[in-house]
């Protein structure tokens, strides 16, 4: 699905990750942790094609990145679900509209698909903010809403990056329930966190693999959780 | 490539739901509609001047190139036997299709405007006139005068090309200016329209990232904004349009002594032409906005 093969990327002059080599199998469950700065959004950029690297290949279904076309990129991002740390929406549209863009930009009517959207908002309690515009939300709703968002269109692998950055602990326990649901629906999923307690939760109820980036290389840190 | 008919009413009635992704930009809009309806209400005179040019061109050249005037200049008892001599002479002339000497009150009123209408023209010396029509294919001047100079020795031929030349070479170049005018109104109508697009696409930086994310591809955020503007084009211009043709039919008419003013406007069929502006405004703004949109996507991240 996705693969990186000796992967470097550089930034101002300075190589922020190297050597790095993943591939991500169907139905997998990756914790990806490492400092503040590490390089952790990067390489998730890296996995969804937003960033090129410098060094190495990133296929992305079975295409090298760098060989795609914006267009390609669009497209394949319709496969791979992507919530960001940082939650951003479209603040004039209503949520349920912000849930179903994805559908609206790839020409699929919102009506059509009216039943799987009440049904998805209903899955991260959102059935009663359908309505509601995202700087009315909460931190906690607007990371439900953009997980929401990113699986609205069935991908085949989801990438959170930092989703509980900005949320309590109960509503963190809430992000992870659906991450863990979503793969047993046989969906990958990649969570980039600096949250350990939420690692050793999701240990108890899913088998995962962690990885820890640190000195611009990629590890296996399962033994140390 | 081809664009069928259905694809221009697919990009006219567009997907509400994709046109709600950009917000609407406000007041920019309105200034987008003000400056395509300005530039259409410019277009519309510099197409009625360059029409009005052309037309005086070619009816100087048309017109006053098949005509010619003889004037005899002789004593008083000699001036009716030299007329007649050179009616004679004109007469037997190839290419000439008729000739006639203009009565007392045709020479009067060509002098009121100078003189008044209580010219005594009968008691001043003033020469006959000829007028002569030409056939298509015109006559030799230069014999005509070699024949004049022996057998009318007071004649002078005027074959009007003196002062017709220069008059039809300002009108042509007056035609020239109208279209260089709509040339230039376009010009500056899509350098607008492309800044304005480029403003509202910086402005919405983050909401084509959002677009982006969720897997939007370059053309459907492009044809968004490029919708938005090229109606916006169409409608400001088709405002202007009918605006200017409204103030061009109120235009005093014309008439024979109103000279060039008044004869600026439309004239039969070329009432249509006006209507081909906001369309070639859509088109402008179409072309503009979609390369500005390609340039400004290209550069976001």
């Amino acid at each position: 699905m996705i693969e990186l093969e000796n992967v470097a990327y550089s930034y101002g002059g300075g190589e922020l990750l190297s050597d790095i080599s993943l591939k991500l199998s169907p139905g997998s469950f990756h914790f990806l942790t490492g400092p503040s700065g590490a390089g952790k959004t990067t390489f998730l950029k890296l996995c969804y094609g937003a960033l090129l690297p410098t060094a190495g290949h990133v296929r992305l279904f079975n295409r090298d990145v760098r060989l795609m076309t914006r267009d390609d990129v669009a497209l394949s991002r319709r496969r791979v679900g992507v919530v960001h740390q940082d939650c951003q929406f479209l603040d004039h549209l209503p949520l349920a509209d912000n849930v179903a863009l994805p559908l609206t930009v790839s020409g699929r009517s919102k009506l059509d698909e009216a039943a799987d959207l009440r049904e998805l908002l209903s899955w991260v309690g959102l059935k009663n903010r359908a309505d509601a515009l995202p700087p009315q939300l909460s931190g906690g709703e607007r990371q439900r809403a953009a997980l929401a968002r990113a699986v609205i269109m069935s991908p085949d692998v989801v990438l959170a990056d930092e989703p509980t950055g900005n949320i309590d602990w109960e509503m963190s326990q809430r992000l992870l329930q659906l991450l863990v649901e979503l793969n047993k629906m046989g969906k990958t999923i990649m969570v980039a966190t600096h949250d350990m307690n939420l690692i050793r939760a999701a240990k108890t109820q899913v088998q995962a693999r962690v990885l820890r980036i640190a000195n611009r290389r990629l590890h296996l840190a399962g033994a140390d959780l | 490539m081809t664009i069928s008919v259905s694809q221009i009413v697919e990009f006219i009635v567009g997907d509400a739901q994709a046109d709600r992704a950009v917000p609407p930009s406000g007041y920019t809009a309105n200034l987008t509609t003000f400056s395509a309806a300005a530039m259409a209400f410019l277009a519309v005179f510099a197409l009625a001047l360059s029409l009005a040019a052309g037309r005086l061109a070619d009816r100087w050249s048309d017109e006053l190139a098949r005509s010619s005037t003889l004037r005899i200049s002789a004593p008083a008892d000699q001036k009716e036997t030299q007329t007649a001599t050179a009616l004679r002479v004109l007469e037997t002339t190839p290419g000439v299709a008729s000739a006639r000497a203009l009565t007392d009150a045709e020479q009067r009123a060509l002098l009121e405007p100078w003189f008044g209408p209580d010219l005594p023209v009968d008691t001043l010396p003033i020469p006959q006139l000829i007028e002569i029509i030409e056939e298509s294919v015109g006559y030799d001047a230069a014999g005509l005068r070699l024949r004049l100079t022996a057998e009318v020795p007071g004649a002078v031929l005027d074959d009007h090309t003196r002062w017709r030349r220069p008059l039809v070479k300002a009108a042509s170049r007056l035609r020239v200016l109208g279209w260089l005018s709509l040339g230039l109104i376009g010009t500056a109508m899509a350098a607008m329209i492309t800044l304005a697009a480029q403003a509202a696409l910086s402005a919405n930086a983050q909401v084509i990232a959002v677009l982006r994310q969720v897997g939007a591809r370059d053309s459907y955020i492009a044809r968004a904004f490029v919708r938005r503007f090229t109606l916006r084009g169409l409608t400001g211009a088709a405002v202007g349009t009918v605006a200017a043709m409204v103030a061009i039919l109120l235009l005093p008419s014309a008439q024979g002594e109103g000279g060039f003013l008044t004869g600026l406007g439309f004239q039969g069929l070329h009432w249509f032409w006006p209507l081909l502006i906001p369309l070639l405004a859509a088109v402008v703004a179409f072309v503009a906005t979609r390369t500005a949109a390609g340039r400004k996507l290209r550069e976001l991240p």
